[in-house]
Order: structure tokens, then sequence, then C-alpha cells
């Protein structure tokens, strides 16, 4: 089987997570055999850009060590043989088109969305 | 005859979104039409089926425990297990396993499992379809 997840809400509790749970879930899936790729929109089009960091979390004394890093776990997904799609579009919304990317992601347009997602046994919305 | 299974992936915790009361309704009438179901909680999902949700009373509605009736998660969860008993129906809910320690949402009801995403993953390849319920 092989399953095209769909993310489209960024940095969604990615603080007390310390990293993105549908990004962790498949990666987890990922380790566990699982055949699937990745089409980023909305605001997790972010996830793709180069540089960006956390500084780890602080609640009064209470100081997190390690915060999260979706970037890093982009890269792990490619690396693990996932092809992230990134949504062409919506990059160009957030003025991102320009910016340094992770350097394994397929753009695609909207237009080339039906043809991607017939070629999937299931599709995760996220 | 090839009998039709349906995974639903829940993400909200409960009495946050209008979203997990549609979600219940699907999986009911799936379980209506005869098709199997799993269910895996993920996230605040695993509050759904907590076995020490108590219904509350509710002054601003002018009435007592017995009255208001509070619709609890769990009921729903336990009400679905029943209808698929009856029918003959597959029904595997699975918690993931470190959202449940995360949140000390151990305890839940009878009929719930804990599992982890690879049990997600082998749901979901074992089914005829699958839909995801996410937290916005």
């Amino acid at each position: 089987m092989k399953v095209l997840n769909i993310l489209s809400t960024g940095y969604r509790a990615t603080l007390e997570e310390q990293d993105d749970t549908v990004l962790w879930i498949s990666q987890a899936m990922k380790r566990a055999g699982a055949e699937l790729d990745l089409l980023l929109r909305a605001s997790t089009v972010n996830y793709v850009v180069e540089g960006q960091r956390v500084v780890p979390l602080s609640i009064g004394a209470r100081s997190q060590r390690n915060a999260p890093d979706v970037h890093a776990q982009l890269r792990d997904l490619a690396g693990g043989g996932a092809t992230i799609f990134l949504l062409r579009e919506d990059l160009e919304l957030y003025g991102l088109l320009d910016r340094p990317r992770l350097g394994e992601v397929r753009l695609i347009g909207a237009g080339g969305l039906p043809g991607l997602l017939s070629a999937y046994d299931q599709v995760w919305h996220w | 005859m090839t009998r039709t299974r349906l995974t639903f992936l829940l993400m909200d915790a409960p009495f946050e979104s209008s979203r997990t009361a549609t979600a219940m309704r699907l999986i009911d009438a799936a379980l209506d039409r005869g098709i199997d179901v799993n269910i895996f909680a993920y996230e605040g999902a695993v509050g759904l089926p907590l076995a020490a949700q108590t219904a509350h009373a509710n002054a601003v509605h002018g009435r007592d425990a017995t009255e208001e009736d509070h619709p609890l998660p769990r009921e729903w969860v336990a009400a679905l297990r029943d209808k698929a008993v009856e029918r003959g129906l597959a029904f595997d809910w699975v918690n993931c396993g470190l959202c449940v320690e995360e949140r000390g949402a151990a305890g839940s009801i009878e009929g719930t499992r804990r599992g982890t995403p690879a049990d997600f993953w082998a749901m979901a390849a074992a089914s005829t379809n699958t839909l995801v319920v996410a937290t916005a």
C-alpha cells in the first residue's frame, strides 16, 4: 500500500511535542515499513525553509532542552525514501518561493494534484 | 464476499471539537451498513475512552446531573463497541501508547487497547480506506 500524507496545519503543538506530530507518526510508520510520501501545503510549506531555528521553550523555571526541528524531521523522512511534495501556489502565497529550502523536495502545482493523488492507494489529510 | 473495513484516525481531545461527534456518527453509520471498523486514537483522542469521565449537573441549564444527561465520549465509544459486537462486526479501538503516557491518560474502558503507529499502518493497510480526522 502506498499512502500520501497531506499536511495542512503547520507547527501544531510543536513546542509541547518537540516535533510535528504528523511528521513524527510518518517517521514511526516509515520505520515500521510503511511506504508513504508527503505533500506540504498551507502553513506547512514553511517547514522546507533553510535556517529556521526554535529557541528552547522556557516557562518560569522550567526550561526545555530539546526544541523541535521540523526541518530536520523532513530531511529524515526524505533520507528514508519518502518523496516530499510542495504546493507551489502556497509557497508563492507565503513569499517563500525564492528562499533557500530543503533540496530533496519536489514542487507541484495545483493542476498536478489530481494526477498525484490518483497515484496513491490512500490519501490522508492532516 | 469480501467484507468492507474502514479505519478512522481521531486526534481531537474530548469536549473540544465538533469533529469528534461527527466522526462518531460516521463510525456509527459504518456499523449500520455492516462495515468493520478500526479506530486509532492519536494525541488528545486517547482521552475519548477514558473510564473516569463523569457526567455533571449544569446550574446554568437549571438541571441536576440526571436531568442534564451530559454526553460522555466514553459512552459513545462503548455504544459503538457494543453495536459492533451485536452485529458481529469488528471494532478495534487502539490508543497511541506514548500519547496515553504523556497525558497520564491510562484507564480506558474495556474493549480498547494500547498500540503504536505501526498498528495504525497495519489497520490502514488491511482496510478498504482510511479517514484521518485531524486537529485543525
